[in-house]
């Protein structure tokens, strides 16, 4: 079972101290990197404390077992170090709570959640997925709360978390499929890393997708695009998922270019940055972000987060490189779009 | 009173004056709060000349007249509080004339804000007017009679300080030019260089002349606009952030607003700030320098710039803004008042509080909002209340909140605007004695048979 442990020891002997010394936000060496986790994991104050800004990517980058941003994250918590201001976090834990506002399709065994994104309920048609439509779920309800880390809130989540599966429990799910990888890790790794039971299969849309498309392969028409993948912060939290990237892009004919900020070197979409540090952090990686996409020769930039596209769409338009969520370019490869 | 409707039809015609129960009714109330009270006839002139010859019949006469816009003041003013004629003045509703170069407008005195806004943007799409938030049927010349604030307000003041002349109609029936229009074809100015006499019509709701044409001062319209929130947990640091914003002097308009619904807006205070340029380069770099002016409490914690959805960004952008009139429904029954006192940006924090004890105290649904007016050299903080019109009870818990804010509103050091009946007899009773015994021989010269809106700003009730 997957677990948020962390052990200093497993630290103390590490070769590489990747988790921060590949952070893109910190600049650290090997040895600084290790002495500040062994800090943080003693319980002691550290800078990185402070300074972290909470791109979720060191929970991806440690390949020993370890959980370095969840213990920044704990450690931020119990020291009450706050990572945005203090009105931000106050309004995002007020715009998850349930307020009997959720939306139900024709709930069967199997459902589409669309977490609390309101984008999906007008994105997600065609016959991609026909074998779901219209059972789907929308709303706080049903709302994973993980982005609560990103405010070191980890409270609110062990708190709402056991409530919202509750209230999947009363619809009687079998399987979930989830449009937003925030949600999938949530269900898939983190409840039962908090030993909370989840009594349906989390599945993430991207392999639902990539099923789809092979069941239509007859449909498909190769799109010939160069694009650029915005990969957004919560897909670290299921980084095992991030393959189908490539193989959905591969199944319709769109070329992945090879950008420096790819994979595991991927940079933020900035939402979050300018919300929690103001102008000059978010402009500098938006910037660097978008001028990387350029570089690469990407005709579009294809998102898997509907609010990292309202974040970055407009600044990627104006340079001439079009923003499209991952859902529409699979129903423009079957010819929807 | 059938007299004085065959008078008024052989002025007008028979078309255009009723004195029907079914318009008695109508034109006896506004949609705020105050009790209605029936006018004796309602007429509805096209011309000036028209309104001259009403004017020396309701001289004659004796009888009240009271010209209405579109009625939207909310305070009472329109409603006829000792009967007479009720002029409606959406008729005279003529766009005269636009001078490009010089960026004014003369409008005839019933002409909407919608339209001038439509006008501009179909012929003169670079130019605009300070546009207030209320809907697009409220006229220009009651705006600025009563110092209406509107989207430009931030900038240059008041929109009556946006003005470049009047053409009014005495309680005589002469009628008369005010400012450079007064001895020149130009009006490009309200006063200066000569004496200002604006203010013997301005902020007296009618009670000395009505306005017959306007000239109204235009601005660059840029291309591009947007809008950033900066919100805040702390009452207290509101007035210093709207210090370092005006600073910039790159913010088209800064409203604030702290409400507990929608559950976004919970807890929190926001300030709403426009910018607007002519370039991609020119809103990155205002965008960019009202960001920074504000680091230092995004450093603190004490605030954050939100995501702004989409979907709330086309509302806030909205000119006027349809929000407000929406927030008027949300108790059901479409009853919506506010009192909006003009006060010092320090005093944003009392007023934040008073909402919210008076919210509590009287059961209401609230919004407590505010325009900055000028580089933070006051505000108008609009204390909002909705209530359901089906509801009597709430209506008067209501009645009582708005007379606990008048009281709040002028101790605070604040000044009732447009204020009703009342207010005006509260405000005239604090005033200096000297200042009172001039608006008295003010309001007498310009009305020696007390006709005009009687029941407004008189000055021998206190
Ligand atoms: C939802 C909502 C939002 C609002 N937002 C704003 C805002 O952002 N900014 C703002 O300034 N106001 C606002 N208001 C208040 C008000 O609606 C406006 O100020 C509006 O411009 C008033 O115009 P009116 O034509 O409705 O005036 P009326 O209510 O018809 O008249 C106001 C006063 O002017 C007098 N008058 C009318 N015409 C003349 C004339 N030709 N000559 C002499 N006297 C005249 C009337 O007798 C009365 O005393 C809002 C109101 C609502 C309901
Ligand atoms: S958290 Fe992982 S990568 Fe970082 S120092 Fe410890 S073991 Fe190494
Ligand atoms: S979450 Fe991101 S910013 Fe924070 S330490 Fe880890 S890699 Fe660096």
């Amino acid at each position: 079972m997957y677990s948020l442990k962390f052990d200093i020891n497993v630290c103390q002997t590490c070769p590489t101290g990747d988790c921060l010394v590949k952070c893109q936000y910190l600049h650290l060496d090997r040895d600084t990197a290790v002495a500040e986790m062994v800090k943080i994991g003693k319980g002691e104050d550290s800078f990185v404390l402070n300074d972290c800004v909470t791109c979720y990517a060191c929970e991806e980058y440690c390949r020993r077992g370890n959980h370095p941003f969840y213990l920044i994250t704990e450690q931020r918590q119990e020291k009450r170090i706050l990572t945005a201001p203090r009105a931000i976090t106050r309004q995002w834990i007020n715009i998850g709570e349930p307020q009997g506002k959720y939306r139900l399709g024709e709930v069967n065994k199997r459902a589409l959640s669309f977490g609390f994104m309101p984008e999906f309920l007008s994105w997600v048609e065609g016959r991609l997925f026909e074998d779901v439509m219209p059972s789907y779920i929308f709303g706080q309800e049903f709302f994973c709360n993980v982005v609560y880390i990103h405010f070191a809130e980890t409270n609110i989540i062990k708190e709402r978390l056991p409530r919202v599966i509750d209230n999947f429990r009363k619809l009687g799910v079998r399987e979930v499929i989830f449009l937003h990888d925030e949600c999938y890790g949530a269900f898939a790794h983190l409840a039962p890393a908090y030993g909370i039971e989840v009594p349906f299969k989390p599945i993430h849309y991207y392999e639902y997708l990539y099923r789809r498309l092979t069941e239509l392969k007859d449909l498909i028409r190769p799109l010939n695009i160069r694009a650029a993948y915005q990969r957004p912060c919560s897909s670290r939290l299921s980084s095992d998922q991030h393959h189908f990237v490539r193989d959905i892009m591969e199944l319709i004919g769109v070329h992945l270019v090879e950008r420096t900020y790819q994979d595991e070197n991927a940079l933020c979409c900035g939402g979050i940055l300018g919300m929690n540090y103001g102008y000059d952090l978010a402009h500098e990686v938006q910037q660097r972000n978008i001028d990387d996409m350029k570089a690469h020769g990407a005709e579009a930039c294809i998102f898997n987060c509907p609010a990292c596209q309202s974040t970055l769409e407009r600044l990627v338009a104006k340079q001439g490189i079009e923003p499209m969520h991952m859902i529409h370019l699979c129903r423009k490869a079957i010819g929807e779009m | 009173m059938t007299d004085i409707v065959q008078s008024l039809a052989r002025i007008v015609g028979d078309a255009y004056v009723s004195d029907r129960p079914e318009e008695a009714y109508f034109y006896a109330r506004d949609p705020g709060l105050m009790p209605p009270h029936k006018p004796d006839c309602v007429v509805v002139p096209k011309s000036v000349e028209e309104i001259q010859e009403i004017v020396r019949l309701a001289a004659r006469e004796k009888i009240p007249v009271v010209p209405m816009g579109a009625g939207l003041a909310l305070t009472g003013l329109v409603i006829p509080l000792r009967g007479g004629i009720v002029i409606d003045m959406k008729r005279m509703n003529r766009i005269l004339k636009v001078d490009e170069m010089a960026r004014h407008a003369i409008v005839e005195g019933g002409t909407s804000q919608g339209y001038l806004k439509a006008y501009l943007e179909k012929h003169h799409p670079r130019l605009r007017h300070s546009i207030p938030d209320s809907p697009a049927t409220a006229t220009i010349a009651a705006n600025v009679m009563i110092h209406g604030q509107g989207r430009l307000t931030q900038q240059y003041g008041f929109n009556s300080d946006m003005i470049c002349g009047l053409e009014v109609v005495l309680a005589s029936g002469e009628v008369c030019r005010i400012g450079s229009g007064a001895l020149s074809p130009d009006w490009f100015s309200k006063g200066p260089p000569l004496p200002d006499l604006t203010g013997l019509f301005l902020g007296w709701f009618g009670a000395t002349g009505i306005i017959t044409k306007i000239g109204v001062k235009l601005y660059p319209r840029k291309k591009m606009r947007d809008v950033e929130i900066f919100i805040t947990d702390r009452d207290s640091l509101v007035p210093g952030m709207v210090y370092e914003l005006t600073h910039t002097e790159m913010v088209e308009d800064i409203n604030i607003f702290a409400q507990p619904k929608p559950m976004i807006f919970k807890d929190n205070h926001h300030i709403t700030l426009f910018y607007t340029g002519d370039t991609e380069e020119e809103m990155e770099f205002k965008r960019k320098t009202i960001w920074h002016s504000l680091d230092r409490f995004i450093r603190s914690k004490d605030g954050g710039f939100m995501g702004v959805p989409p979907a709330m960004k086309s509302t806030l952008l909205d000119m006027p803004q349809r929000s407000v009139s929406r927030f008027a429904d949300v108790k059901k029954g479409g009853g919506f008042e506010y009192s909006g006192p003009i006060i010092m940006v320090d005093k944003y924090p009392a007023c934040a509080r008073k909402i919210l004890e008076l919210a509590e105290k009287y059961d209401l649904g609230y919004s407590g909002m505010a325009r900055i007016i000028g580089r933070s050299h006051a505000m108008m903080y609009g204390f909002a209340f909705t209530f359901n019109r089906a509801d009597p009870d709430m209506m008067e818990r209501t009645r009582q909140a708005l007379h606990e804010v008048s009281v709040f509103a002028l101790e605070a050091g604040g000044v009732f605007w447009k204020g009703t009946a009342d207010e005006q007899k509260m405000a005239m009773q604090k005033m200096d004695p000297a200042t009172r015994g001039l608006m008295g021989m003010i309001k007498k010269q310009m009305d020696p048979h007390g006709i005009m809106n009687p029941g407004n700003w008189e000055v021998t009730e206190v």
